[in-house]
């Protein structure tokens, strides 16, 4: 199971606009660096993250072999009501978690 | 009366305050060194990537495995209490044996002896996972080097192979760490080579790193050829610089450029 670290306020007010972070442990090989047989390594990066409040999407992301190991995702939403936040990243080589955190807005 | 009394401890205070300026401790952490953004990563438990391995190694502390089938827990318990200050006083000579080991060796030598397993590789992505778990325990407490009478000699052998010139570049880790610190090479501030932060979860590196690896670095850099992986040198260096740097405060898992 993939380790992630996700940080989001726990409580909101209506209407308030929160920052969203995430950081997922993930090698993003690129697929151009030979491997110490010469071979290439195949790629194995994560292809997309997407981010649903209460199953309506407030983020989506797509990314490149250049995207560093380890990627950190940030971004913000305006708070609408409680519910759960889910965090979705799926990739090469059959790569999907997902994470989910409730928020409390009043 | 009050008045004067007053002035006095004014006074002291700023007697006080002036002799921690002038006299005060002028060793410092890579991490006073590097920009606000990176210091801020280190910060956030959610920044910082090294937090990632941290949360790894504390699977792995639960995990039962080889012959023995226990977990790291079933002997030490919650590692909050139980591995709290141990990474501020290694590499330390274990009980019953006469030479010094770091951190890293001491979890092999608990996987060998009591979990009957097979040790980890050396820098393998559990090892260091472990690593982190345990050191992110001491974070915030002063290193506290042993005073092991035993490890004087293993210590002076650091302290020599430190100020020894090495490589094709002819120089020493003192040459750069003591007399040019603080200045540039290329764009980048030369730091005082205090191991606070280890592991380190090094940008460069995309991934967590041991001060072993901090050390191979170093000898690659000055062009001198690295000792051999599970060398005696090691240890010898982590020693010295561990209690060169005692009294400063642990901040593992650091994050470094």
């Amino acid at each position: 199971m993939a380790n992630i670290l996700v940080n989001v306020p726990k409580t909101a007010k209506r209407g308030e606009v929160i920052e969203i972070k995430a950081l997922i442990m993930h090698p993003m090989e690129t697929g151009f660096r030979p491997g110490p047989n010469g071979q290439i390594i195949p790629r194995n990066i994560i292809e997309h993250f997407t981010a649903t409040w209460n199953d309506s999407g407030v983020f989506a992301l797509e990314m490149s072999p250049a995207i560093s190991a380890n990627p950190f995702v940030s971004f913000f939403a305006v708070a609408t009501e409680s519910g759960t936040i889910r965090l979705r990243w799926t990739g090469d080589q059959g790569f999907a978690v997902e994470e989910q955190v409730a928020i409390a807005v009043e | 009366m009050t008045g004067i009394r007053f002035g006095i401890v004014l006074a002291a205070v700023f007697a006080a305050s002036f002799a921690f300026a002038q006299g005060g401790d002028k060793r410092r952490s890579g991490y006073q060194d590097m920009g606000g953004a990176l210091q801020q990563m280190q910060d956030d438990d959610t920044a910082n990537p090294g937090m990632l391995f941290v949360q790894q190694g504390a699977k792995l502390w639960e995990q039962r495995i080889g012959a023995a089938d226990k977990s790291c827990a079933d002997c030490h318990a919650a590692a909050g209490a139980s591995m709290k200050g141990v990474a501020t006083r290694y590499p330390a000579i274990p009980p019953g044996a006469d030479m010094p080991v770091d951190l890293e060796g001491r979890i092999n030598l608990c996987r060998v002896d009591h979990q009957k397993a097979a040790p980890l590789p050396p820098e393998s992505q559990d090892m260091l996972a472990l690593l982190a778990f345990v050191s992110r325990q001491s974070r915030g407490l002063p290193i506290a080097p042993s005073d092991d009478p035993r490890l004087a000699p293993y210590r002076e052998q650091g302290r020599e192979i430190y100020a020894r010139r090495q490589g094709q570049l002819n120089l020493s880790c003192a040459i750069c760490h003591d007399d040019n610190a603080g200045k540039k090479l290329a764009g980048v501030t030369i730091p005082q080579a205090h191991p606070t932060g280890y592991p380190i979860y090094r940008l460069e590196w995309q991934g967590l790193g041991s001060l072993r690896r901090r050390l191979r670095n170093c000898l690659v850099g000055i062009r001198a050829e690295p000792y051999p992986a599970g060398a005696s040198e090691y240890v010898a260096l982590e020693l010295y610089l561990m209690n060169r740097a005692k009294g400063m405060i642990l901040e593992s898992p650091g994050v470094r450029p």
